[in-house]
């Protein structure tokens, strides 16, 4: 039972982390997008509709992702080469990916979709306790660990991750060096973009493997808070989304196991967990400073 | 001259007659307000149905219209105020928390025919209310899945406690004890009508913890999902999900709302709508149980028996004597409980092993 609780949890957790950690990205680059949550919505309608036409659950993975990242150019075009508002622009995004895939999935509502199976390692998923967890989960869990891994190592320890970092922290002084400010924000949006698309897949096609409209029913809105949550850390959001995903989950199991606590706090102990660990982590101001890109949510213009 | 003024006054009339006579052939505008989106395969998809049904039925004698996700609330005011102007001749309001707003417009739109359903105020007489008798379909589930399980234990996915839902988990135990007096249900309160990835958490948990057979009073098809995953049963609630779960869906409670429909907006057609309160079950055909599948032939006479026993109106699933959780005592031997009091249901019969939500 232990093991399949855990299982469980990396099931819940799993989308809320690549999504955050798309959206990390982006930050660090000191683009503000709230559209996570439309970009995600595209994402799994579309992740669900390819798979179920082509009947392979990986095409539709792939097709969820461009979706995503076109959704994310979208934003990009309104934001960095319009220069538009962004926290408008991003709401409006989250609206416009609501309702269109509401439209487009209307025909699909109702049918079982296809699932990316669990992948097994012979004999190493038979290990007692972890050997699931471990070894015989779906390939998007592998993904997400992965992707944190890299996107830790591409912003820390590479050339490129510190120039994304610069221009996020201060994008006049990065156009000062020579460092083209809207390509590179235009990259860290598409990369976040092709993550929410992904995350959104993982709802319909591993995660409940069917669409209905809203089934993302705000996780996007939670990956954004992952990120602050984690102080655009990439190691931390993993930290926030399995904490997250643990007191979701173990609030179920406490309520099937009769403890007599009021459902409804029980359900917002999620939320108020979060609240918690973001009073903690921001009493330090210098800290919290230190960390936050200072140019996030500022317009760019050059030569200006 | 003289003729010329005669025969356009002829022509006149005779265009205000064929004018007459199409205003006579008019459509009857039928409008709808839904809670949700006519995608969630749940609640608004049935009423959804039911609108397609009205239209299939009726054909040109009939326009529809229909306004999807209107929050509860001052929104919806807004949204029945708007119908009202447009001209339509009946809306139904279908949801609960629609209550208020719909007899606050009643009042200011006479001509215009009312029809909230799950409430209780009618306070003009142009407002009718509607709602399905569910736990009729719920206590058939509760004697199945107490033939079916092995662990005596069943999961139930509740949404909020509401009378609406503790009335069904009531009947589903009374059901279950009918067969097995041991039989025990664990509810888990999802607080939400809809978001499929919390509904499957919900059902993943309650399987861990060893039931063998899930039910739900949430909108979405991942807990049959999860359910078919794991290799034991189901239910289905609100539509037919044998789709999601072939193997798995013993039957489903599926909400029938055609009938009624077609029934009422005919009413106004012929001028005989009256205000009314329906609250109907299986007898009216306004529930529907879906095909009992995956279940050995005993049970699935025994749940058929079940059924026409209460289709009859022979016997009444709220049937004395029942105890409170408490085990004060409720309903004498032979006893039937009224509608007022079921309606607005808030405690639990003995044998439920939860604490209800205040």
């Amino acid at each position: 039972m232990f093991e399949s609780v855990l299982i469980t949890i990396a099931t819940a957790a799993t989308p809320l982390l690549i999504a955050a950690i798309g959206e990390l990205v982006v930050e660090r680059s000191g683009v503000l997008n709230l559209g996570v949550e439309g970009m995600m919505i595209m994402g799994a309608v579309t992740g669900f509709a390819v798979a179920m036409l082509t009947g392979s659950a990986w095409l539709g993975v792939f097709a969820a992702i461009l979706v995503g990242a076109a959704f994310a150019l979208l934003f990009g075009f309104l934001a960095l080469t319009l220069v538009t508002n962004q926290v408008a622009t991003g709401l409006a995004l989250t609206l416009f990916g609501l309702g269109l895939s509401g439209m487009l999935g209307e025909s699909f509502v109702g049918l079982p979709g296809v699932r990316l199976g669990a992948v097994d390692i012979p004999v190493l998923s038979d290990l007692p306790v972890v050997g699931r967890l471990l070894f015989g989960q779906d390939p998007l869990f592998y993904v997400s660990i992965l992707l944190t891994a890299g996107v830790a190592y591409f912003l820390f320890s590479t050339r490129a991750g510190l120039m994304l970092r610069a221009v996020g922290d201060n994008h006049t002084s990065a156009h000062a060096q020579g460092i083209n400010v809207i390509g590179i924000r235009y990259l860290a949006l598409l990369f976040g973009g092709a993550c929410a698309g992904l995350a959104g897949a993982y709802l319909s096609i591993v995660y409940t493997p069917q669409w209905v409209e809203n089934m993302t029913a705000g996780r996007g809105w939670i990956a954004l808070a992952l990120v602050v949550f984690a102080s655009w850390r990439p190691w931390r959001v993993v930290v926030g989304a399995y904490l997250f995903g643990g007191v979701t989950i173990g609030q179920l199991h406490a309520q099937a196991l009769g403890v007599g606590i009021p459902s409804q706090l029980l359900s917002s102990l999620p939320y108020l967990a979060t609240v918690v660990v973001l009073v903690l982590i921001s009493r330090n101001r210098r800290l919290t400073m230190m960390n936050t890109p200072a140019s996030l949510g500022r317009a760019f213009v050059p030569d200006r | 001259m003289k003729d010329l003024l005669k025969a356009l006054a002829a022509a006149t009339m005779l265009g205000l007659a064929a004018a007459g006579t199409a205003q006579a052939q008019d459509p009857t505008k039928a409008c709808f307000i839904y809670v949700g989106p006519i995608g969630d395969f749940g609640w608004t998809y049935q009423h959804h149905q039911g609108l397609l049904q009205l239209e299939k039925e009726m054909g040109d004698a009939v326009e529809t219209a229909y306004l999807e996700s209107v929050p509860e609330g001052a929104d919806a005011e807004r949204a029945i105020e708007r119908f009202a102007r447009s001209g339509c001749d009946i809306i139904f309001t279908t949801s609960f928390g629609y209550m208020d707003a719909t007899n606050k417009v009643a009042g200011r739109f006479a001509d215009v025919k009312f029809e909230h359903a799950t409430g209780y105020k009618r306070e003009h007489p142009n407002v009718s209310t509607y709602n399905s008798k569910f736990h009729e379909g719920r206590y058939i589930q509760g004697v199945i899945a107490a033939k079916m399980s092995k662990a005596g234990v069943a999961g139930y996915i509740a949404s909020f406690p509401i009378p609406e839902v503790v009335m069904g988990i009531n009947a589903f135990v009374l059901g279950a004890q009918s067969v097995n007096p041991d039989f025990k249900v664990k509810v888990v309160w999802a607080n939400t009508w809809f978001d499929p990835g919390k509904e499957a958490d919900a059902a993943k948990a309650l399987i861990d913890q060893g039931v063998d057979i899930i039910t739900q009073h949430t909108d979405s098809t991942a807990p049959m999902q999860v359910a078919a995953e794991r290799g034991i049963k189901a239910f289905g609630q609100a539509s037919d999900m044998i789709k999601f779960g072939p193997q798995t869906q013993l039957t489903a409670i599926v909400d029938e709302w055609a009938p009624y429909y077609v029934e009422r907006v005919k009413a106004v057609r012929d001028g005989t709508w009256q205000q009314q309160d329906v609250w109907a079950g299986l007898k009216e055909g306004h529930v529907v149980m879906a095909p009992y599948t995956n279940m050995p032939d005993d049970v699935k006479a025994l749940a058929e028996e079940t059924e026409e026993k209460i289709r009859s109106g022979a016997f009444n699933p709220f049937t004395g004597p029942i105890n409170k959780q408490d085990g004060t005592a409720w309903l004498a031997e032979g006893e039937v409980a009224d509608d007022k009091t079921l309606l607005g249901m808030n405690f639990y019969v003995e044998g439920v092993d939860d604490q209800l939500p205040k």
